[in-house]
């Protein structure tokens, strides 16, 4: 059964010239264990169609289906709780807490889950780990690098153990050399059998996944499997 | 869960201490003052309270008028119209506990060096009674004394202390002009009466002995006031109307004539200060009220503009799963931990200032567990009736909106 399944989503937003339709019908199916990157121009709609598969925005007409569960009807509540077992989002922004320990950060999830704080310390030092930053725990996300605070950021998505990482250029801010470790952690999330779904405008990004979705104007205009290329940046 | 967010709260408070020392003042300032406020309010009925027991509970005082000659007063010269027998004869009305005649003046009195001028009450055994005034020390005079008119006084605190200093007063004897006064016993001290004036600067003595040896007053059994005290105050209202078509009956006033005495029920005029000093405590409350609800107010105004500067902070913990409730309660708590910090030093200043006040006023001042109580349930309801309008709203942002704010 698949993991994700869209059909015929819309959304518009009400601008000052009037409703500007970003999101036109759009359809899609992934099915678990899939690394897909999701590419297009910019005001193409991406960043739209992310928000609605994570669960932050509601679409106008459409239905999602997600791990056999349907969307359109929950409350915000019951989105909450998706948002914090099911779904791990990246930002192009990190979007962590500044005033909070890295540590702090990366188990707030589970505060909302409402695990105990012992059990919070352990996951939150173990995810860490998993991306490589062991030593920073009590940090503050402004004493270190765009890179680092992406990677926490990445530790807080997973530390729910997701079925789902969304990611929406999470690379958009940092430079080709930290962009490849990123990535390198993301193919390996994947490897581990996590449905990875990542918007890039980098071709050589775009080469990790072995899916490419193009989008143009707010609709699918290509949905191509490739296999992993030589020049991929991963 | 409430750990971590109490942690968190006081985090975000940490963040920006010179806000939340402020906004906490507002508090302070609003729970210090109606703690002080009701302090000093609930001192002052104390203090009411207190002078209206030692005034002595159901009585009636009745005033003498004087005889006008030819329809002109003729003042201190003239007879005053009440006399010894008006008092008896009030004694044997229904609804009468004890009826002491009162004739007073002021006199000088000497004992060694010592020179004192104090008010002399003459009347009978019975005005202690009417009074429900104790003896400090020594006994009373008795009604043999009033037939005799021996030169025996009591004397008030003030007197005892002024003329006789650090000695006992029982039993010594004063002059006032060349006659000596054996003192009996001294009074307990009353304090003041509802005019401020001391009610321990005074003499009794017999009526009589007043009469005869002290003022030499021309209307001999003539009084300048009767003491009236009833069985209950249940009793008093038919017991005024009894009392005055007595007087009139007894002093043959015509269908036409005004009374020529007046009658105070002292009862009345007790309820009418206690009422005051009640409606001035409230007041005094109420106007402390304002300041705690501007306190309050100025909480919500912080959480609403703290509210608005973490917008993006709270798209964060929805998009990684906070609930409505819990954004919610993170806001709710701040501003309760605001308002109950900031109510907890209020109190402690509001008692501080209240004995202050008492200590340099030297007037009474009560502060009472239940309503600094009242004042910390107050404060903690401010606190979350003034904290949940921005919680709230907080709670209630989308997600997707809160992530975009900048
Ligand atoms: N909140 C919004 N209000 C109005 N227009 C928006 C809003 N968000 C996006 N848009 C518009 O919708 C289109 C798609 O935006 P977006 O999904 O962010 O594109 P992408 O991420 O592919 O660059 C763009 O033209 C953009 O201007
Ligand atoms: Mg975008």
């Amino acid at each position: 059964m698949a993991l994700i399944t869209i059909e015929g989503m819309s959304k518009s937003y009400v601008t000052a010239a009037g409703p500007f339709l970003a999101l036109k019908q759009v359809s899609l199916s992934v099915e678990p264990g899939e690394f897909v990157a999701i590419m297009g121009p910019s005001g193409s709609g991406k960043s739209t169609f992310m928000n609605l598969l994570g669960c932050l925005d509601r679409p106008d007409a459409g239905h999602y289906l997600l791990d056999g569960q349907r969307i359109d009807a929950l409350t915000p509540d019951e989105l909450a709780a998706i948002r914090n077992r099911t779904i791990g989002f990246v930002f192009q922004g990190f979007n962590l807490l500044p005033r909070m320990s890295l540590e702090d950060n990366v188990a707030l999830p589970l505060v909302y889950r409402g695990l105990d704080r012992e059990t919070r310390r352990a996951r939150a030092r173990e995810m860490l780990a998993k991306v490589g930053l062991d030593g920073y725990a009590a940090s503050l996300p402004s004493r270190i690098s765009g890179g680092q605070q992406q990677r926490v950021a990445i530790a807080r998505a997973l530390v729910n153990h997701p079925r789902l990482i969304l990611a929406d250029e999470p690379t958009g801010n940092l430079d080709s050399h930290t962009s490849q470790d990123i990535m390198t952690l993301f193919t390996a999330l994947n490897a581990e059998g996590i449905t990875v779904i990542l918007v890039t405008h980098e071709p050589d990004i775009a080469a990790c996944a072995r899916r490419q979705v193009r989008f143009l104007d707010g609709e699918i205009v290509e949905d191509s499997l490739t296999p992993r290329q030589e020049n991929a940046l991963c | 869960m409430l750990g971590a967010m109490l942690h968190e709260a006081w985090q975000a408070m940490g963040a920006n201490r010179l806000r939340t020392g402020l906004t906490m003042l507002g508090m302070v300032i609003g729970v210090g003052a109606v703690v002080l406020m009701m302090a000093i309010g609930q001192g002052a009925q104390y203090a009411v309270a207190q002078t209206i027991s030692s005034m002595g509970s159901n009585i009636f005082v009745v005033l003498s008028g004087y005889t006008a000659v030819g329809g002109v007063r003729s003042g201190g010269g003239s007879a005053p119209t009440l006399n010894v027998a008006d008092a008896d004869a009030i004694a044997e009305l229904d609804g009468v506990d004890t009826v002491a005649p009162v004739h007073w003046g002021s006199v000088q009195m000497v004992h060694g060096a010592n020179n004192w001028n104090a008010a002399v009450n003459g009347t009978t055994p019975a005005y202690l009674d009417a009074r429900s005034w104790p003896l400090a020390e020594g006994h009373s005079f008795t009604d043999s004394d009033v037939r005799a008119a021996t030169r025996v006084a009591l004397i008030g605190r003030t007197v005892a202390e002024n003329l006789f200093g650090e000695e006992p007063p029982v039993g010594k004897t004063f002059r006032i002009g060349q006659a000596p006064f054996v003192v009996l016993g001294v009074l307990a001290s009353k304090g003041q009466n509802l005019d401020g004036r001391d009610q321990d600067d005074l003499v009794v003595m017999p009526y009589t002995t007043a009469q005869r040896k002290v003022f030499g007053t021309a209307f001999q059994g003539s009084v300048r006031q009767i003491l009236v005290k009833a069985t209950s105050s249940e009793a008093m209202p038919a017991l005024e109307k009894s009392i005055e078509a007595l007087l009139r009956q007894r002093h043959r006033l015509r269908e036409s004539a005004d009374n020529d005495f007046t009658l105070r029920n002292l009862a009345a005029v007790a309820d009418s200060a206690a009422e005051t000093a009640r409606v001035m405590s409230m007041l005094l409350g109420a106007i402390a009220s304002v300041s705690l609800l501007v306190g309050g107010i100025g909480i919500m105004n912080i959480m609403l503009v703290s509210v608005t500067e973490r917008t993006r902070e709270i798209g964060i913990r929805l998009a990684i799963g906070a609930r409505q409730r819990e954004i919610l309660l993170q806001f709710l708590l701040e501003a309760i931990i605001i308002s109950v910090i900031g109510c907890l030093v209020g109190l402690s200043l509001g008692v501080g200032g209240a004995l202050l006040v008492g200590y340099l006023t030297k007037t009474a001042v009560v502060v009472s567990g239940s309503a600094a109580l009242a004042a910390f349930a107050v404060a903690a309801s401010v606190g979350v009736f003034f904290g949940y309008y921005p919680a709230h709203k907080a709670a209630r942002l989308d997600p997707i909106e809160a992530l975009r704010y900048q």
